[in-house]
């Protein structure tokens, strides 16, 4: 005997929601998606096949969701959370542990392509195969946002991890100059 | 080799810091609104059976 498979929707609110968040960064934007999100996928119930990854089907119906009312907005959703942008200056502690308000800036800072691929696969578990599968994507397209977004984060964060920025290469060290004179002004 | 350790310590360190932010978004309480939701959602279903669509 096999219950209704919209009854598990629920046990996945928590995850969608971080999901949402991370993905607009904005509270109240992001219960709406998951608002509309819900809707479709109890009308849609029948595009999930039992047995397969219910979190990932959420998951796809949200983002679906997002960047389709991206696209109708005409332009990627502003900086929302800009005011943090002002804080990003501090040096992560040498534990390693990071100023969250800065965290939050740096990952804001992210294109919405590259914070989603870091969510998916570096805090939410997903496999680089099934992050593809949600988002369209060749895997290897996957693995360069991620890369691509952890760099991008480590130099917003000042994270050269002491020696490190000596072994960056020239291009990389004038890129990070670059940006700081940039953003200096 | 160093500096692939050093990648490799970074993402490291920037994947500890994003599992703790996600974190913090999963143990937030889940406003009524979305279980409230759920609930209209399966009592509407139930109802349509009721009067018999299949």
């Amino acid at each position: 005997m096999s219950g209704d498979p919209r009854d598990e929707i629920v046990e996945h609110l928590p995850a969608l929601r971080a999901f949402a968040l991370s993905l607009t960064r904005n509270g109240a934007l992001a219960d709406d998606m998951v608002q509309d999100s819900l809707v479709k996928a109890w009308t849609k119930i029948d595009s999930y096949q039992p047995g397969t990854n219910m979190r990932a089907w959420l998951f796809t119906i949200l983002r679906n969701t997002y960047y389709s009312n991206r696209r109708k907005a005409g332009r990627e959703v502003a900086d929302v959370d800009g005011i943090y942008t002002a804080s990003l200056s501090e040096k992560p502690a040498h534990d390693g542990r990071l100023q969250m308000t800065d965290f939050h800036a740096a990952f804001a800072k992210l294109n919405d392509e590259q914070r989603e691929a870091l969510i998916l696969v570096g805090a939410s578990g997903f496999s680089y195969e099934e992050a593809a599968n949600m988002c369209g994507v060749a895997v290897g397209t996957i693995k360069s946002r991620t890369n691509r977004a952890r760099a991008r984060l480590a130099q917003l964060m000042h994270l050269d991890m002491g020696e490190a920025l000596e072994m960056t290469d020239g291009a990389t060290l004038a890129v990070i100059s670059g940006n700081r004179t940039a953003s200096v002004g | 080799m160093a500096q692939d350790r050093n990648k490799a310590r970074q993402s490291q360190v920037i994947d500890e810091n994003l599992k703790r932010v996600y974190q913090d978004m999963l143990d937030e309480k889940v406003p009524d609104r979305f279980l409230d939701l759920l609930s209209q959602l399966k009592q509407q279903q139930e109802n349509g059976n009721h009067e018999g669509s299949k």
